[in-house]
């Protein structure tokens, strides 16, 4: 490889990023097959596919990848003919699209690991493709994968030559990218005949003209006998950065009146100005529009404001690896520690002295948080990427149980941290399979109870209390609780006689090996389901919880911390500790009257806070420290609120101040702690531990009234404690 | 000393709690260093004395003389800290002091005694080293404490390999 020297190299980095554009590619064209239903679909969807497939095409082109090139010409030539409404969409036919997609996903993995893909592959894929195909397409484009897709329309029962209107708004500098708009008007004169006017009301007096760039603008019309695809085919390179309207004319229309006037007045009076150009007359029909790929079809480029640039060249990316993005966070958090402890030191200086000094903190501790900020939306990613592959499991899914469900999705844009959205896939996918395989009755069960035979499965995403929380909702029969109940006795799990709650009973599906499912299916297995999700997601430093109403549905709320790395907390003293108080979970914080302390029934502390009673909960107890503050009276209740709502009281010695701190794990090198989310270091150097406030309030249950040191906490049951 | 010589010989560090004299295989210990509060953590057994922060990261310190039994050290700054790193993963033992580095190869090493029970698990010890009236207790560094640092989920005793075991 060394020896063959850097030009194989350049290829070789070329290559890596075709490939890591094909997977993304993929994923949008499946996204687009999977919005295509039979009847009705969306013209700019079928597009968007062929586009994606197309450019995965060319670049296989590039590379001299023939397997694919040819496979792909197959699967566009189909999308072709759907955007030409030749081919009925059908329900088997986005099938076979869906199942050609994987075939092409797997042609690129063989082209990458520079293997030869299995002979049958292709064959059986474009088998497949053609019998959904076949009836509407015509045999010329079946009978050879090769064939130009120009023959497809040229036998389509259409008028064999159709008018297109044309309006071409090239970014000024497309020049520099090596276009050149004469070729491409000789590549459309080649298709039919070409009318096109030229505009150049934008080009400014000759002592300013810069001859890099390109001022002009084309309008006119073109009747050929190709596709909107070949005419496309045409604008490829520039689409992107660009504003291209191909708007399809009424057959023998007149095209000149639907047209704006292709020449336009000589430059407007004051030189150098760009004159704004006259709006561009209505075309009949949805015009077809390109701006950048970013730009949602409601929101289409236009050039009005006169300046193409600005408007085309939006959403800019570079491809970073997560590895530098990883060491800038690392840095970033050691930054944070040492700030914290500047601060801690300048703290003890004569107040009124230092001014400019303390004032440099001030504002270093901003850009701190600035850049904290910063860093961490650049690993920030929106959920939509993990929801995306969850039509696809649902559509499998009810396939296979022979259930109607639709998915509905919100809060696709909430973002969260890399590692969080890595972490979310498996939970998620467990939690839907569940819902669909236990969670619906069959579609003959729910129309004799009065349901829509069409179950409803609702996947929703949000922020909330810094925290990301989803939710997955199903209509279906809810948890039989009985039957929950039997098996928990039966198992063991569950002394007899005892009656637990409803809320109880729901919690015990997260029991490990625990199912009520006679059928043991491929689908969610044998109960090994729902455990492994908790455990999972707590491993996460988050929380699963069910809420079930019997024969109205379950809903399985799943919250996360929305970044693994800093968050902002309250730092607390009690005794010659610190504890840091997510600031998200703070409530307020005050100090006690005598008269608001009261012990319930012998059971619990509670202290009266605006009118209601929470529980108090004596960290110095908890965590067992020596020297603090007994008398509540003379300590400080910080009331915290946990993910669920529930509220809580923690008595401390003191507030020390608010600060953002750095999220250091116990788990590589110790192990999860009850009530204890993680450990951060403070400015003199030591630990301090981040409460979890859900975990606090479960230790404070266990503990009792005394709120004393439990014996020893046994390692491996916690959660059956429960 | 002889064993100094000997190719095969391994070195152990050697540390007093209470009367007694203890030695880890030196390949395990990363370093040792004087004790410094910890943070307390809740509900865990007494041998367990909390965290400390060693050069930004977080591990958690055990009291060797609370594990084998005895009372929770009362510790002092002249206390030490033997730093063990194993399986990428890094504990801190308090000890009362350090007393030396052994070579001691393989022959000279005593299979330990049936100690089963009393707070001490076959499985904690290596061997028994004896030289002129002096007896050095070799501990596994990898078992000792091993079921304290492990995940809850994954807590349950499971088979590794002694370090460095001579065949």
């Amino acid at each position: 490889m060394a020896v063959e020297g850097s030009r194989v190299d350049n290829l070789g980095q070329f290559k890596q990023t075709y490939f890591d554009e094909c997977a993304e590619l993929l994923a949008i064209a499946e996204a687009g097959l999977l919005r295509l239903a039979p009847g009705t679909f969306d013209l700019e969807e079928v597009n968007t596919v062929f586009r994606a497939v197309h450019s995965i095409k060319g670049g296989a082109g590039a590379f001299g990848f023939s397997d694919l090139v040819t496979f792909a010409h197959e699967y566009e030539a189909v999308m072709d003919a759907i955007r030409a409404h030749t081919v009925p969409v059908s329900y088997g036919l986005v099938e076979a699209l869906i199942h050609a997609n994987d075939a092409l996903g797997r042609l690129i993995d063989h082209a990458r690991a520079g293997t030869a893909p299995p002979p049958d592959l292709i064959a059986a894929a474009v088998t497949a493709l053609r019998a959904d195909s076949g009836h509407g397409l015509p045999a010329a484009v079946i009978a050879s994968g090769r064939a130009p897709a120009v023959a497809s329309t040229a036998a389509a029962p259409e008028s064999p030559r159709r008018s297109f209107a044309l309006r071409f708004e090239p970014n000024p500098d497309l020049l520099l990218s090596g276009n050149e708009p004469s070729f491409m008007f000789r590549a459309l004169a080649r298709l039919g005949k070409l009318e096109l006017g030229c505009q150049f009301d934008a080009l400014p007096a000759l002592t300013e003209l810069d001859g890099e760039k390109l001022y002009l603008k084309w309008a006119g019309t073109l009747q050929t006998a190709a596709s909107l695809a070949e005419i496309e085919e045409v604008f490829e390179f520039v689409a992107d950065d660009s504003v291209i309207e191909i708007t399809p004319l009424a057959a023998g229309g007149a095209p000149a009146a639907a047209v704006p006037a292709p020449a336009t007045p000589m430059r407007s009076a004051a030189p150098g100005t760009v004159a704004p150009p006259g709006p561009p007359a209505k075309p009949p029909g949805p015009p077809v529009l390109y701006g950048s790929r970013d730009e949602p079809p409601a929101t289409p480029v236009q050039a009005e404001t006169g300046e193409p640039v600005q408007a085309a060249s939006g959403g800019q990316s570079i491809r970073v690896d997560l590895d530098k993005v990883e060491r800038l966070v690392n840095l970033v958090g050691e930054m944070v520690i040492t700030q914290s402890m500047i601060a801690e030191h300048l703290r003890h200086l004569p107040p009124g002295q230092h001014r400019e000094m303390l004032t440099g903190l001030e504002q270093l501790t901003q850009h701190t948080r600035d850049l904290r900020e910063c860093v961490m939306a650049i690993r920030a990613q929106p959920v939509g990427s993990v929801f995306q592959r969850i039509p696809r499991l649902v559509r499998e899914l009810s396939a296979e149980t022979g259930k109607d469900v639709v998915l509905v999705t919100s809060g696709e844009h909430t973002e969260v941290d890399k590692t969080v959205v890595e972490n979310l896939i498996d939970p998620l996918t467990h939690m839907i399979r569940n819902a669909v395989a236990h969670g619906f009755e069959p579609p003959d069960e729910r129309e004799a109870l009065g349901k829509p035979r069409t179950g409803t499965l609702h996947l929703s995403a949000r922020h909330r209390s810094g925290r990301i929380v989803i939710e997955v909702a199903d209509d279906g029969r809810g948890i039989d609780r009985r039957r929950v109940l039997e098996r928990a006795v039966e198992r063991g799990l569950v002394p007899p006689g005892v009656q637990p709650g409803d809320a109880e009973v729901d919690d015990l599906i997260f029991l490990p090996g625990f199912t009520t499912s006679e059928m043991v299916s491929s689908l969610s297995g044998r109960g090994v389901g729902m455990d492994v999700v908790r455990r999972n997601v707590v491993a996460l430093g988050g929380r699963i919880g069910v809420h079930s109403i019997p024969g109205e549905g379950t809903r399985f709320v799943l919250s996360l911390p929305l970044t693994l790395a800093v968050l902002d907390g309250m730092v607390v003293s009690v005794g010659a500790e610190r504890f840091v108080v997510p600031i998200t979970n703070i409530v307020e914080s005050l100090r006690p009257r005598p008269a608001d302390l009261r012990r319930l029934v012998n059971l619990c502390d509670v202290i009266q806070f605006r009118g209601q009673f929470v529980r108090l909960a004596r960290l110095h107890r908890l965590f067992d420290i020596p020297d603090a503050v007994e008398d509540p009276t003379r300590a400080l209740v910080v009331v915290v609120e946990a993910e669920d709502g529930a509220q809580l009281g923690v008595l401390v010695d003191d507030i020390q101040g608010q600060q953002q701190v750095v999220i250091k794990s116990l788990e590589p090198n110790f192990r999860r702690i009850t009530g204890v989310a993680a450990a951060t270091i403070l400015g003199d150097g030591r630990v301090a531990l981040i409460l979890d406030v859900a975990g606090v309030h479960e230790l404070s249950r266990r503990a009792g009234p005394g709120g004393g040191r439990l014996a020893v906490e046994p390692p491996s049951q916690t959660e059956a404690a429960a | 000393m002889a064993a100094a010589t000997d190719p095969a010989a391994e070195q152990f560090v050697s540390f007093t709690v209470g009367g007694g004299e203890y030695g880890v295989n030196i390949l395990a210990v990363r370093e040792i260093r004087g004790w410094t509060p910890e943070s307390r953590l809740p509900n865990l057994p007494d041998y367990v004395r909390g965290v400390i922060n060693l050069r930004g990261t977080v591990i958690p310190i055990f009291d060797l003389r609370a594990r084998f039994g005895g009372a929770p050290t009362q510790p002092t700054r002249r206390h030490v800290v033997v730093v063990i790193e194993l399986r990428r993963r890094i504990r801190g033992i308090l000890v009362d002091a350090i007393s030396d580095i052994l070579a001691i190869s393989p022959d000279q090493i005593l299979p330990p005694p049936d100690v089963e029970g009393g707070g001490i698990q076959r499985q904690w010890l290596y061997g028994l080293f004896v030289a002129g009236g002096r007896m050095v207790t070799l501990l596994d560094a990898e078992h000792l404490f091993a079921a304290d640092t492990a995940d809850e989920a994954t807590a349950a005793p499971r088979p590794i390999l002694a370090l460095d075991q001579p065949s």
